[in-house]
């Protein structure tokens, strides 16, 4: 009895399921056969975050500066603009602007992508259910894998650069807007729902009409997670060519230069506050949202119009 | 004379993962206990069958679990019927097509929440016109109609205000102004006015028979506040684990109760002002006398205790000789009988009190045709208002 025991453990020992080497062949395969399709495919995403590099470009330093501090003035208020100013100016003046411009663009276009497939997949994953119980592992999958394994893959189906970068950022940063979209969805008040079909909704006029408004602030906060981890996982991406920031952090971690990595690092965690608290006013209930000078404003200019 | 709006037929709702299981062991005489404990499935509504008049407000009254809130649902089909018919205007709701029933939502029924449930990102205006909008009517149409219910409802003035700038009253209006916007012919109200206070939901009411008065709907109103049905509802269906126990008009109920558990309804709530002198006159309460009273065999009456009243032949009241002295001095000719004032059967308590106040006499009560039904004595009406009063 002990021996046929013994005797199993020696065999479970000897036979590794060889899943390393299913997935090395299943990529090779795909590499060989389907390199035309990764090709157009690449040259896609390669062409559309390019335009919106260059458009990120194509403004005058000032003008960049000008946007981000009226969107925090409207959004949050006067103290907030002050500090996107100042953290704005301060990255000007380190010289990491370009840099912040190839980083911002990458993170847009990832953002664009995720949300692009994230929000209509939560909305399928809420009405459902077969849909999200296949959608959850794959999400999880995502989330959790690190980040580095899958730039791998992602840098041999479409070479270094730009591309397998925001690949492998649309996989990492798409997981929340799935989440949240399909959370909100799904938490819409059982009562306004049945006063919609009450009314007669038909199943697309409840989704438009009643569902994603009433579940905006969640689909809203889901959108902010997405810009944040985007914009990590772009930094992160430049061990594959993405550029940007990155450039500067993997560089000061290869020569040790702590400076060179404080004043990079800085730049990409002030981005990231100016990112997450404009994007976040836009997730606030309207019934909790502060009253911000934008606002102040508008309202005496129509007590002025009556 | 009036028809029938809705029938429900035999309306059964399981909830749980296999309701066909479950009903056909219903169908072989398990209980509800009995088919919870054995499939751990839930008997929602078990064998409702009730009719609405047209016009009819119809209270469903129930404690919470009593599956009222379901029932209502089942009538537009929020909820899918397990077994059993719903006919609206005689049309099968429970065999409608998805189309079909959209059409009937939009064109002849609404509903009002307990939550009031508007959209918070909707004003007033566009949350009023939300059942228009729906079924494609144009902007311009939608807005003037939905203007016009909320003058009705007295929020004009807040129809670009979002909902949560509102308070709970104001914002219940808005719900009664988008169930009225789509001019239905039914409207169903689930325990519509029980998340406001006391006064507020009186308030709420007065509006709701307002908007009744000036375009009588069908209305099905959801409630566990006897008071509110009693005020508003023209028939009280009550309802007991799934079970309507007693269907009646507000009378009929307090009066005869079906059970204990419809009797419990009334502990605490005063009743006596749905009651009428028919329900607390006493045939036998005080002698009478039938005219011509000067006869020979009415001497062994004795009327000291009470009085009595002087009737005609015709059961009509002559009037009224508090004692046996009187009796003889009115036999005598030396003294007329004392007017007696009559009141009808259907003059409700409250009026009653007033008239008894001003006199310390029983009161004669006459039915429409000025015949003698009985008296009135003060002792037996304080005990029907000590009664009603609740009590506990």
């Amino acid at each position: 009895m002990s021996g046929q025991i013994a005797e199993l453990v020696t065999w479970w020992g000897s036979h590794k399921l060889p899943l390393g080497h299913w997935v090395d062949t299943g990529v090779n395969y795909m590499l060989d056969k389907h390199g035309d399709i990764f090709n157009s495919f690449g040259f896609m995403i390669h062409w559309f975050s390019g335009e919106i590099e260059n458009g990120l470009k194509f403004l005058p330093v000032w003008l960049l500066i000008a946007i981000f501090v009226i969107l925090g003035l409207w959004r949050v208020g006067l103290r907030f603009a002050v500090f996107t100013l100042l953290s704005l100016l301060l990255i000007d003046n380190t010289h990491f602007w370009d840099q912040t411009v190839v980083t911002l663009g990458l993170t847009f276009s990832s953002t664009l992508i995720s949300l692009l497939f994230g929000i209509p997949i939560g909305i399928w994953a809420a009405r459902n259910k077969t849909t999200a119980a296949i959608v959850r592992p794959i999400l999880d999958f995502m989330q959790t894998m690190p980040a580095f394994v899958y730039l791998i893959p992602a840098a041999m189906f479409f070479g270094l650069g730009r591309v397998p970068g925001i690949l492998a950022t649309v996989v990492f940063a798409m997981p929340p807007a799935v989440r949240l979209t399909s959370l909100g969805i799904r938490q819409v008040n059982n009562e306004i729902v049945e006063a919609g079909q009450a009314f007669g909704c038909r199943s697309t006029q409840l989704l438009f009409k009643v569902q994603i408004p009433n579940a905006m602030p969640s689909i809203m906060a889901g959108i902010n997670q997405t810009i944040m981890m985007a914009l990590s996982m772009v930094i992160i991406a430049s061990m594959v060519g993405a550029g940007g920031l990155g450039n500067d952090v993997l560089a000061s971690i290869q020569r040790l230069d702590i400076g060179l990595g404080m004043e990079s690092g800085l730049a990409v965690v002030l981005i990231a506050i100016i990112l997450d608290r404009i994007t976040e006013s836009f997730g606030i209930d309207p019934q909790q949202s502060r009253v911000t000078p934008f606002a102040r404003l508008k309202n005496r200019l129509k007590g002025v119009t009556g | 004379m009036s028809t029938d709006k809705i029938v429900v037929e035999n309306l059964y709702k399981i909830f749980g993962s296999n309701p066909q299981q479950a009903f056909d062991l219903l169908k072989k005489g398990y209980t509800k206990d009995d088919i919870l404990r054995e499939t751990g499935q839930v008997l929602g509504v078990d064998n409702v069958s009730f009719s609405v008049k047209e016009g009819e407000i119809f209270v469903l009254m129930g404690l919470s679990g009593s599956g009222k809130s379901t029932l209502i649902r089942l009538i537009n089909r929020l909820i899918e019927p397990t077994a059993g018919n719903v006919f609206v205007d005689g049309q099968n709701v429970s065999a409608m097509t998805r189309a079909q029933l959209t059409e009937l939502r939009r064109r002849d029924m609404s509903m009002v929440f307990q939550s009031f449930a508007l959209m918070p990102h909707r004003t007033v205006l566009e949350n009023t016109s939300f059942g228009l909008e729906v079924a494609g009517v144009a902007k311009k149409e939608r807005e003037r109609r939905a203007m016009e219910t909320l003058e009705q409802v007295g929020l004009a003035a807040f129809a670009h205000k979002r909902p949560y700038e509102l308070s709970g009253g104001m914002q219940q209006r808005v719900g009664l102004a988008r169930a009225f916007t789509v001019d239905p012919s039914l409207i169903l109200m689930d325990e519509a006015f029980s998340a406001l206070d006391p006064l507020k939901r009186r308030e709420m009411q007065d509006v709701l028979l307002d908007l009744q008065r000036e375009q009588r709907r069908t209305i099905i109103f959801v409630s566990h506040d006897l008071e509110e049905a009693l005020r508003i509802g023209s028939r009280i269906a009550v309802m007991k684990g799934g079970v309507v126990v007693q269907v009646g008009t507000a009378r009929e109920v307090i009066n005869h109760p079906a059970d204990d558990y419809v009797r419990a309804f009334f502990n605490g709530v005063d009743t006596s002002r749905y009651l009428t002198a028919a329900d607390i006159l006493e045939p036998d309460g005080v002698p009478v006398i039938t005219y011509p009273y000067l006869s020979e065999k009415l001497e062994n009456i004795d009327i000291d205790e009470q009085g009595a009243f002087l009737l005609n032949e015709d059961k009509r009241v002559h009037g009224f000789v508090s004692n046996n002295h009187e009796l003889a001095r009115c036999k005598t000719g030396a003294a007329k009988p004392l007017a007696a004032p009559t009141v009808p059967t259907d003059m409700p308590l409250n009026e009653l009190m007033d008239v008894l106040m001003q006199s310390h006499r029983p009161l004669p009560v006459v039915n429409e045709h000025g015949m003698y039904c009985g008296a009135l004595c003060h002792t037996t009406v304080l005990k029907t208002i000590a009664a009603n009063r609740g009590g506990a």
